[in-house]
């Protein structure tokens, strides 16, 4: 499903963010990526959806190598991936369901299939009734609800999250964990980026540890593992 | 490979299409002041250059006119025997550059020397009976410009007397059109750069206010192509709006001038450029430059917000 291979990363600035790492992730599974800030999680999450290429070193997600990717193929490379992020990326001039409808759109699907998929995934983050809303009538913790809901609207088998719960309270972070956990049962794998230390070690799941570039620890049923 | 390609154009579909026209006007809508700030900016170099042009052809157009008449005379020795005559226009005509020849007895060009002199004229037919002319060939240049190097080398053969080609006022007359010809070109090259750059510029603020929209485009998966349609129907639509009025000032200042110069000056040997097919060929160019402006500045910048 998700393999890296002897992956390097430095920045043209000479930032070694990546020094060697290797991991295999099986479809269907969770995993959680932890570790301290500048620790190289975010190259490590970038990498996966290709915002970034590796120096060095194999990446493949659905079969497809993304170090060896033209670019002007990683649009089909993105549309098997969802992607959700900390500050959630919504559209602010856009209503709910045009915001999830967005990312049907600019791949052209037919306004039927949009209609359908929208409305299902919207059901499935319970935000049905406040698909005319604008983003900004939204709390935080439904906002990350429909970047989520955009993110799987396409059906992808893949859903990155770079720390999805790091600006929402404790307790609208456990109802996206709900959301995750859910997208997980459909046979969905998720990689997660997270500092939530609670939530690590209360859904356990597999747990892989970055520090200075390379894997510390990876854990089938592991713990969060920092003090902070 | 060539299967998917054929698949993705006519995979762009009606709803497509309509997605792009209306996002890009409404980008031209919330960006009001900027669009018109662009609009005027192409509005007023196309300006600018259409009057130029018009001015520019205009003196081409003149210009030709005059260098036409531009002729060399070769007149022919005395000596020389008239049976020899075809050959030696053989040999003119066989010279590099020389597009005709022509010959003139020294009876033809008594005749119309008398006749272009008009009135005053009657005083050299007495002349007729002991003609003071020579035969002469009157050789036409492929350029007007090659005029000189011409006389030069018809004047290094044998039975040429004498050569004129209205020597020194010609070569000013070149001078003076070549130099207005350069100048109008790089005054037009440089308004239309400058508005390339406005525009371009333009177009950079309205994306700067829509980077977010690209960057979350790219990461659902949106092609580069399919990104860069609505900005490519905007800075295109600018382009062809900011045309509209030079198009305009164009076609009704020249058809006024037209008038006024072929009613005061009609009878001079100055002639302007009919109105059609001036204006329409104008107004057509005015219009490819602006859509060209347009969409050149409007690629350009979006270019770089691409590389997500």
């Amino acid at each position: 499903m998700i393999e890296m291979i002897d992956v390097w990363k430095t920045y043209p600035n000479g930032v070694m963010a990546l020094n060697g790492i290797d991991v295999y992730i099986e479809k269907g599974e969770f995993v959680y990526v932890v570790g301290p800030s500048g620790a190289g999680k975010s190259t490590f999450i970038k990498c996966m959806y290709r915002e970034e290429k590796p120096t060095q070193g194999s990446i493949i997600i659905n079969g497809t190598n993304l170090a060896k990717v033209k670019e002007r193929q990683i649009p089909k490379v993105r549309r098997k991936m969802g992607v959700i992020f900390q500050d959630f990326k919504l559209l602010p001039r856009l209503t709910v369901y045009e915001n999830v409808a967005f990312a049907l759109e600019v791949i052209e699907e037919t306004p039927k299939v949009i209609r359908e998929r929208v409305m299902e995934v919207l059901d499935l983050v319970k935000l049905k009734n406040k698909a005319r809303m604008f983003p900004d009538e939204l709390s935080g913790g439904e906002q990350q609800r429909v970047s989520i809901a955009r993110s799987i609207v396409n059906r992808p088998p893949v859903v990155i999250a770079d720390e999805p719960t790091g600006n929402l309270d404790p307790e609208t972070a456990w109802e996206i964990m709900d959301i995750f956990k859910e997208i997980n049962d459909r046979g969905t794998t998720v990689v997660m980026a997270t500092h939530n230390k609670e939530i690590v070690n209360t859904i356990t799941k597999r747990v892989i540890a970055i520090e200075g570039g390379r894997i510390v620890r990876d854990e089938a049923k592991g713990d969060y593992g920092y003090e902070d | 490979m060539y299967v998917m390609r054929r698949k993705g154009i006519t995979a762009m579909k009606i709803r497509t299409i309509k997605r792009h026209l209306v996002e890009a006007f409404k980008s031209m809508g919330r960006n009001g002041w900027m669009s018109f700030a662009s609009i005027s900016a192409v509005t007023v170099t196309l300006l600018l250059v259409s009057v130029f042009l018009a001015i520019l052809l205009n003196i081409n157009h003149i210009a030709s006119q005059i260098e036409d008449d531009v002729q060399i005379r070769a007149y022919i020795e005395r000596t020389e025997k008239s049976e020899n005559y075809d050959a030696y226009q053989k040999q003119l005509e066989n010279l590099e550059k020389v597009k005709s020849v022509k010959y003139q007895s020294k009876e033809e060009g008594l005749d119309e020397l008398i006749e272009s002199l008009g009135d005053e004229g009657e005083a050299f037919s007495s002349l007729k009976d002991e003609n003071p002319l020579r035969d002469a060939f009157i050789i036409y240049t492929d350029k007007p410009q090659d005029t000189a190097a011409v006389a030069k080398e018809v004047d290094k053969l044998k039975f040429v007397n004498k050569v004129e080609y209205g020597q020194g006022t010609v070569e000013k007359l070149f001078k003076v059109t070549d130099a207005a010809r350069n100048v109008g070109i790089v005054l037009v090259l440089g308004l239309v750069f400058t508005a390339m750059f406005l525009i371009s510029n333009t177009i950079k603020l309205t994306i700067v206010t829509r980077r977010r929209e690209i960057e979350i485009m790219k990461l659902v998966g949106a092609t580069n192509g399919f990104i860069r349609w609505p900005f490519f129907i905007e800075g295109f639509a600018l382009g062809v709006m900011g045309a509209i009025l030079p198009i305009i000032v164009i076609a009704v200042g020249y058809q006024a001038i037209f008038d006024i110069v072929n009613q005061k000056l009609g009878t001079v040997f100055i002639e302007l450029l009919p109105v059609t097919p001036l204006i329409p060929q104008l107004s057509l160019l005015m219009l490819l430059i602006g859509g060209v402006i347009g969409v050149w500045g409007s690629l350009t910048s979006v270019r770089k917000f691409l590389k997500i």
